[in-house]
This record gives C-alpha cells, sequence and structure tokens, in this order.
C-alpha cells in the first residue's frame, strides 16, 4: 500500500513482481506530481483569497453597501457600483442570450455545412479570443460615437454583450450537440418540422448545458475592466440611475438606459489608485464583495446544471 | 430482380429500380424493386452493410436529414401511388404516413403521456379530451397501458428497455400510420422483452403495414409474412417467409439463412 512497500518490493521481488511494482510506482509518483501541482496552485488561490479576507473583511458592513463613493474613505461605500454591476449584467445577458442561442442553433441545426460556415465556426473561436480593450475599442467607436448611446448603461451592457456573445455561442453548440441524434430522429419520425424539433426537444433538452455556459460567461463578464473604462465608465457616481418605472402609463421607464454607469471592478480601480492606504482597504472589500457575487453565480450554474442532469441522462 | 409474388395480394408500398447514394457518392443500394404487402409484415434480413436499414430509412425518408444524400428510381406509396423519394414530395407528409421504431428505444426525456401525445400535438391537437383518448388508445395497441396507467405523468427514462420501445411502438402508433417501420427494434432488448415486441408486430400487423428490418433469422420466421433477403445493395432473393427459410431459391439466401457467412 504504501509507497516504501512498492520500492520495497521493486527491489526484492521475482521479475515479473518487480516489473508490476515499478509500473506501479511510477503510477503513484504520477499521482503525487499531480497532487504537488494542485497544491502548489490552490496555495496560491488560497493566499490571494486569504490576503482580500484580511485586508477587505473588516471593511464590509451594511453601511459600505449602501453608501455612494465619498473622499472621505470611512463614509465611502459601493452602492452605485453594485447596482450598476446588477444593472449592466441584466443588459448584458438581455442581449447576448437571445443573440447567442439564436445563432447557435441557426450554427448546429439549419446552417449547410459548407466553407461558409466553417468560417463563421472559426472566426466565432477567434472572437472568443479578442482580448477585451479591443471590444472596448469597438464600442467605443461604434455605439458611442457612431450610434450615439452615450457612455451610458446600454452602451455598457452592449459592449460587454458582444464579449461574452462568442462564450454563449460556443457554449450553447456545445449543449445542443450533446443532444443524441437519435431524439432528433425520433422527432422528425413522428413528421416534426425542424422548428418543432428544435422548440420542443432540442433546446429544452440542452437548457441546463446552455444556461451553465451563460452563467459562466457572465460571472466573466462581471470582473471586466479595460472595456468599461474604454466606452467611458464614471469611477465616481454619488447617484442613481432613474428607476425603471414611472408612475404614469406605460408604467416602465427607459431613461435608465442612458445614464452614466459605474460598476464594482471599476470603483475597486479607483481606489487602488488613490494614494491613500484607507481606500485600498475598501477596495479590497469591494473586491470581496465582487468575488462573492462570482461565486454566486457559479454555484447558481452547478444547481441549475444539477437540476438539469436530474431529468435528462441519455 | 423484380418481386412480386402472391399478385392478388394489395400492396401498400412498392419501390421500383430504387437506387441510394449516401453523400452523393457511395452507392448503398442497387436497382431494388419490392412491392410490400398491404397489412403484413415484411422482414428484411441480410449480413451487415447489405442496405436493409437504408432501404427502410428510404421509406420514411429519414436520409433527407443528412446532407448529400441521394435517391434513384421510386418508392409508390399506395393507395394514392404517391413517390416517397420525389424530392418534390413533403419528408414531413411521408412521415406522418410512415411511424418508425429505431434500434434503441429512444423515448423523449419527457412523461410517458407526453411522449405519446406528440405526435398528435405537432399536427394541432391540443383539446385535452382527445389527446387523453388517443395516448390511452395507443398505449393499450402497444401492450402497455395495464402497466403505465397509473403513472402516466412519470418520466419515460424510469422505465425498463422493453417498456420503453413499447412506448416508442406507442407514439409511432397514436397518429394513426399507414406503415410501421421496425428497424432492428429488439437488438438491445432481453429474451424476454423481445417476446413482447415480437407478439405485438404480429397483433399489429392486422392493421398496418409492417416492414421489419432484423439481424434475427429467427425473428423474421416467428413475425413476418414475407422475407426479402438483401446483399451488397441488391435484392437477392424476396418470397413468403416459409418459403425463403425452408426452400430458397437462391443459393446466397441458403448459405446466409443456413449461417454460412453473415
Amino acid at each position: 500500500m504504501s509507497l516504501k512497500n512498492d520500492i520495497d518490493k521493486s527491489i526484492n521481488a521475482d521479475p515479473i513482481q518487480r516489473g508490476i511494482a515499478h509500473r506501479k510506482l511510477r503510477d503513484r509518483l504520477f499521482a503525487l506530481n499531480g497532487l504537488g501541482v494542485l497544491a502548489a496552485a490552490l496555495f496560491v488561490l488560497a493566499a490571494l483569497l486569504g490576503q482580500l479576507v484580511f485586508d477587505g473583511m473588516g471593511r464590509v458592513s451594511w453601511q459600505f453597501l449602501v453608501s455612494y463613493p465619498s473622499r472621505f474613505p470611512a463614509q465611502a461605500g459601493i452602492l452605485s457600483a453594485w447596482i450598476g454591476t446588477v444593472l449592466v449584467m441584466f443588459l448584458t445577458a438581455l442581449t447576448a442570450v437571445p443573440l447567442g442561442l439564436g445563432a447557435a442553433i441557426y450554427l448546429e441545426e439549419y446552417a449547410p455545412k459548407n466553407w461558409m460556415t466553417d468560417l463563421i465556426e472559426i472566426n466565432i473561436a477567434n472572437l472568443a479570443g479578442v482580448p477585451s480593450i479591443v471590444y472596448g475599442l469597438m464600442a467605443l467607436g461604434l455605439l458611442v460615437y457612431e450610434f450615439h448611446l452615450g457612455q451610458s448603461f446600454l452602451t455598457a451592457g452592449l459592449t460587454l454583450a458582444m464579449l461574452i456573445l462568442p462564450m454563449v455561442i460556443i457554449a450553447t453548440r456545445e449543449a445542443i450537440r450533446a443532444v443524441p441524434p437519435q431524439i432528433r430522429e425520433a422527432a422528425y419520425a413522428l413528421g416534426a418540422t425542424k422548428w418543432q424539433t428544435v422548440r420542443d426537444h432540442v433546446v429544452p433538452y440542452s437548457m441546463g448545458g446552455i444556461l451553465t455556459g451563460v452563467i459562466l460567461a457572465l460571472s466573466r463578464a462581471v470582473g471586466e475592466t479595460a472595456p468599461l473604462i474604454t466606452v467611458g465608465a464614471l469611477s465616481f457616481i454619488a447617484f442613481l440611475p432613474h428607476p425603471p418605472w414611472s408612475s404614469e402609463f406605460p408604467y416602465v421607464s427607459i431613461q435608465w438606459l442612458f445614464d452614466p454607469f459605474t460598476v464594482m471592478p471599476i470603483q475597486m480601480f479607483n481606489w487602488v489608485s488613490r494614494p491613500q492606504e484607507e481606500f485600498h482597504v475598501n477596495a479590497a472589500a469591494a473586491g470581496l464583495i465582487l468575488l462573492l457575487m462570482t461565486l454566486a453565480m457559479n454555484a447558481l450554474a452547478i444547481a441549475v446544471r444539477a437540476r438539469f442532469r436530474k431529468r435528462i441522462h441519455w | 430482380m423484380t418481386a412480386h409474388i402472391d399478385t392478388k395480394l394489395a400492396l401498400k408500398a412498392e419501390a421500383q429500380d430504387l437506387s441510394f447514394y449516401y453523400g452523393g457518392t457511395v452507392q448503398a443500394l442497387k436497382a431494388i424493386s419490392l412491392g410490400l404487402a398491404d397489412r403484413r409484415a415484411t422482414a428484411l434480413i441480410g449480413p451487415s452493410g447489405c442496405g436493409k436499414t437504408t432501404y427502410l430509412r428510404c421509406l420514411n425518408r429519414m436520409h433527407d436529414l443528412y446532407p448529400g444524400n441521394r435517391y434513384e428510381g421510386a418508392v409508390f406509396l399506395y393507395p394514392d401511388r404517391v413517390n416517397i423519394v420525389d424530392p418534390t414530395v413533403d419528408p414531413i407528409e411521408i412521415r406522418m404516413r410512415v411511424g418508425m421504431v429505431f434500434q434503441k428505444p429512444n423515448p423523449f426525456p419527457k412523461t410517458i403521456y407526453e411522449n405519446v401525445a406528440y405526435g398528435l400535438r405537432i399536427r394541432g391537437t391540443a383539446k385535452r379530451s382527445e389527446l387523453n383518448n388517443a395516448v390511452e388508445q395507443a398505449l393499450r395497441d402497444a401492450a402497455l397501458w395495464a402497466e403505465v396507467k397509473d403513472r402516466l405523468h412519470d418520466l419515460a427514462f424510469n422505465l425498463s428497455g422493453g417498456q420503453q420501445q413499447r412506448l416508442c411502438i406507442a407514439r409511432a402508433l397514436a397518429t394513426g400510420p399507414e406503415m410501421l417501420l421496425f428497424d432492428e427494434p429488439t437488438s438491445a432488448l432481453d429474451p424476454t422483452a423481445t417476446a413482447r415486441i415480437e407478439e405485438l408486430v404480429t397483433e399489429l400487423k392486422q392493421r398496418v403495414t409492417i416492414v421489419i428490418v432484423t439481424h434475427n433469422m429467427q425473428q423474421a420466421a416467428r413475425v413476418s409474412d414475407y422475407t426479402a433477403f438483401m446483399y451488397e445493395g441488391r435484392l437477392i432473393e424476396y418470397d413468403r417467409t416459409e418459403k425463403i427459410f425452408t426452400n430458397p431459391s437462391n443459393t446466397l439466401t441458403e448459405e446466409y439463412i443456413t449461417g454460412r457467412f453473415g
């Protein structure tokens, strides 16, 4: 069982046993190696987390969550930042999900298999690897200057949507591909059209994978800073956007879409670049909250996947 | 060879010089001419790769789902003599008339009820009472009603393999197909479940034309009235089942059924 035992055996036993013991020893050495690498990676992660908790924990309080930024570090909070993050994520999901789903369904189920489709496929994979700042520059040129959407929530949401769109498409295609062809054939054999097959079978059965992909893409977008700085996020916002409702018909208001925005990582960036030590503590605290938001989203992704897996196993 | 045995029998479908090409180049069927008797069971036998499943899947245009496949010749579906493989004929129309049961049970990951009701739903039936009746009738026809009537809203995956396959038969029957295609329906099932499916096929052929592809020659002998032996994309011999299995005219057929190859 033990390593020592194995070494003893590899020296003492007859040739066959020695051969086996020798090969098993290498097996064990590989496992040990893997464990070591894993431990090193986890240690770095734990150290980072520990540092963040150690620095920021003391600053996290209800007051911190419900206060606007301030030039006095002790009074500053992240209200406008976390509300901004929630709203931007909402807009991002609202844009990226239908577009990504539609594109993935078209590519998987409808598109003819030819060089055009191949070209599109390759480019989607490439787009997923484009640096986020490049999306920021494109959004600045297109959304801010060309479409005059301003340095607004709408611009921020659309920018991040562009950024995660390739990821959503790729995740959705993977999920759709996991639906066995026999299930599609079963639907077609009953006389279903392509759309009926997609709507009643392919999409519902791949929903677990799709939602997981979407949430993971969003949890990447939630930490994005560079493209939002490029499109003009404000780092000091001491007011909330217009409410999304109004007292008159039709009782919803889209005014907030055009309000200036900030998000958590921008707020952190701003605080980190201040000279005062107290602001660095604020940044650590905000980082902790952002981390919790990301973890919550990942937990949601796991829960969603587990829920759908329970129903569907091929 | 052209196969018309018992000319007094009405035909349900008739292939005339049917050839089929996978991906436009690989010829899998070579000028098959084969008449399928109405409300009888016809078995397709032959070694792997002989084209029996390919032929079966021509009968409901399943090949259209994949790019590049091409049919030549004709398969007429009676009584209206529509050419099944005519590109101007909508495959959906054909599949609404010709049902299929697959090699591995492939129920939808939905409830038992929804599996059976699906064919009707996509045809636009929404009335609860109508669906209920059709689902019950189809499950009775597939000899599954007694086992599932108290758990119609359970997931189909919770059924055993044999039950799942009968559920797939019920699903295909619910829309009242004129012809039912079975692609090795028992190859994934144990002997008991196989026996029940065979029993079912024997019952169903009173009402529906049945075409069954099988690797199991005893099965062909047990359930079918006619048997077609195929080899390398050609129809070698087609006759009444007892004739094929007792006194085949072709030596290749004889070699195959006596187990000398395949």
